[in-house]
């Protein structure tokens, strides 16, 4: 087996490397092509699932109501994703059949954004509600408005949560936007349905490795927003020893500037 | 000066939480609301800031009726400590503190600079001002919740059992801290502990209440412990009240009798009558007491040999202290220092009795 796995990897190195496949012809989309088209599909879906989502999430943590709209949303987890899609495509493609692919992408749409709305759904509001109680008392004991304390304090002590949620709909959306290509249309999942048809196992598995490389760097991104955008005082990244000399010269000069 | 006016608070199922409370917390001066569990002494608190709407009856706030205004406005006027601190983990120590301000819309900058003026005053090192809340012990972090209440220098303060959760002796610190702070600051504050010796220590007046929410007894704490009204109060206010009471009467000029003293490092006093010899340094603070006894002849007088359960009476303190230096002193001479720390002499538990005495009983 050894000579015949390493004759497979390098099938997949020269599949991927061959430039003929990166470009596209009249007749063909190559990788790049596809890869904004699957990029495309997944970017639409996830913005219409956190409009539809955080809003909502932050909502039920705030006031408490409704939470079985996260219990029904976790529920919806369980619909077979391709069995939906197909059943959708059948509802829907007919109304829009030789115009557009929108009969297509509507369906890949909707099974996509209910994919994404219940992690972001259900970690925005467990996010909001696990602000310590203390936290949320002393909030609206200073006087802030409920608005206030959602924006202002609850808000930014669920981001972690918020951003742990949206980065798991992200990597889900990625790898599940393949199922565009089962109803004609493109994106990375081309490769793996075409690969698997033609028995031309390099470019199916090349598919798979794209967009496995996609949903790795997508993660890397939302991972490097959350580090500037999420407190220092929440992620525990301010260090408990800190020099204190240095900050306190920091601070001295800033107050100098300012008073000044 | 804030007045409670008839305040019920009662919950559907016919819990009661407040029943009829009528009590006025006067102008700049600290109100202490003490109580078992379920006395309804915390509601009672936040319905002054309306965290807890009163079902019948109000809450004034000088002539100003509470519900008169929207709860937010009101809340930015009245300063709020709670037990927790209740810190906002997603900001720093300063911004914290600045939280008030800000709402109210004051210039960051100048917000920022009150905000660490207050930090010193309420004794952090301006270093914290960069951190956050979870860098900081509890003591610390209370202490910042103490500057954010302060922050838009409201008039009112509320204060939530701001100490328990501190460890006694940082809680002792704490306490010291705020009524010096107070001194200076005069603010009017309603303040709820289950603590009764907190409650003495901190009230100007204290209010005892019962379960079910209704007044026991509002007094200065020296005539609740000298005259509880019933039994109830008597009982939580508790053991040793006689003792306890001495801590308010001034023990004036303690007449003292000079001690001989041997300074650390010299060596051991020859030819002494006493068994013990009081110690001290050299700039005369008393260190201990040392048992001429137990000691090999012509040895220095070192630290290891000294008997340290002694406590210290100031002159011009209370007849508590004094009688507890004489109790707790194994010569039985009570050490008696000066402000600065210096020994003025020692006396004895029989003196200190006789003023008792000549005083009458603590009333």
């Amino acid at each position: 087996m050894a000579p015949g796995g390493a004759l497979v990897i390098g099938d997949v190195v020269g599949w991927l490397t061959d430039p003929a496949h990166w470009q596209s012809t009249p007749f063909d989309t190559g990788i790049l092509g596809q890869l904004g088209a699957h990029v495309w599909f997944c970017l639409i879906a996830l913005v219409i699932a956190l409009v539809i989502s955080l809003p909502l999430g932050l909502w039920i943590g705030h006031t408490g109501k409704a939470t079985w709209l996260v219990t029904v949303a976790n529920a919806v987890r369980a619909l077979p994703t391709v069995g939906v899609l197909v059943l959708l495509v059948v509802i829907i493609a007919p109304n829009f059949y030789g115009r557009t692919n929108a009969g297509y992408l509507i369906p890949t749409e909707i099974v996509l954004v209910l994919l994404a709305v219940p992690p972001i759904l259900s970690n925005a509001y467990a996010g909001v509600q696990n602000v310590s109680p203390a936290v949320r008392d002393a909030a609206f004991g200073m006087g802030m408005t409920g608005p206030q304390v959602l924006l202002r304090v609850e808000l930014p002590n669920a981001l972690p949560l918020i951003f742990s949620g949206f980065r798991s709909a992200t990597l889900q959306v990625i790898a599940t936007a393949t199922i565009a290509s089962y109803v004609t249309l493109g994106g990375l999942g081309r490769f793996i349905y075409d690969g698997l048809a033609q028995q031309d196992y390099p470019q199916m598995i090349s598919g798979g490795l794209l967009v496995a490389a996609l949903a790795l760097a997508a993660d890397l991104l939302l991972a490097l927003a959350q580090r500037y955008t999420v407190s220092r005082g929440i992620t525990g990244r301010a260090g408990r020893q800190a020099g204190s000399d240095s900050r306190v010269a920091v601070l001295n000069e800033e107050l100098a500037s300012e008073t000044a | 000066m804030i007045r409670f006016d008839h305040a019920t608070k009662s919950y559907p199922g016919g819990t009661v939480a407040v029943d009829d409370l009528q009590l006025e917390a006067p102008t700049g001066q600290i109100t202490v609301l003490v109580g078992p569990s379920g006395c309804g002494k915390t509601t009672s608190l936040r319905m002054i800031n309306r965290m807890i709407e009163p079902t019948s009856g109000k809450v004034w706030l000088d002539d100003t009726d509470t519900a008169s205004m929207p709860a937010h406005e009101l809340r930015r006027q009245i300063g709020y400590v709670i037990q927790h601190a209740g810190l906002f983990p997603h900001r720093t120590i300063v911004d914290n503190v600045a939280t008030v301000p800000f709402l109210l819309g004051t210039d960051k900058k100048q917000a920022r600079a009150r905000s660490m003026e207050l930090l010193e005053r309420v004794g952090l090192d301006p270093a914290f001002a960069k951190r956050y809340p979870a860098q900081l012990s509890g003591g610390q972090q209370q202490r910042v919740g103490v500057a954010r209440a302060l922050a838009a220098d409201p008039p009112v303060m509320l204060m939530d059992e701001p100490f328990s959760a501190v460890d006694p002796v940082v809680r002792d610190q704490l306490q010291d801290e705020f009524l010096r702070l107070q001194s200076d600051l005069g603010k009017t504050i309603v303040f709820v502990t289950h603590d009764i010796d907190e409650a003495i220590k901190l009230g100007d007046q204290v209010a005892v209440l019962r379960v079910g929410g209704t007044l026991a007894q509002l007094a200065t704490p020296r005539e609740l412990l000298s005259r509880p009204v019933d039994a109830f109060v008597a009982g939580f206010v508790g053991r040793d009240r006689g003792y306890r009471a001495l801590g308010f009467t001034q023990s004036g000029s303690l007449r003292t009798h000079e001690e001989p003293t041997v300074t650390l490092g010299d060596p051991l006093p020859s030819g002494s009558d006493r068994d013990w010899v009081l110690v001290v340094d050299a700039a005369g603070a008393p260190q201990g007491w040392l048992h001429l006894g137990d000691q090999p002849r012509g040895a220095v007088v070192e630290d290891r040999m000294l008997y340290r359960g002694g406590t210290l009476a100031t002159q011009g303190g209370t007849l508590r202290a004094a009688l507890d230096a004489c109790l707790s002193s194994p010569s039985g001479r009570g050490v008696v220092v000066d402000e600065a720390g210096r020994l003025i002499g020692t006396v004895t538990a029989r003196e200190v009795l006789d003023l008792i005495e000549s005083q009458g009983t603590p009333s």
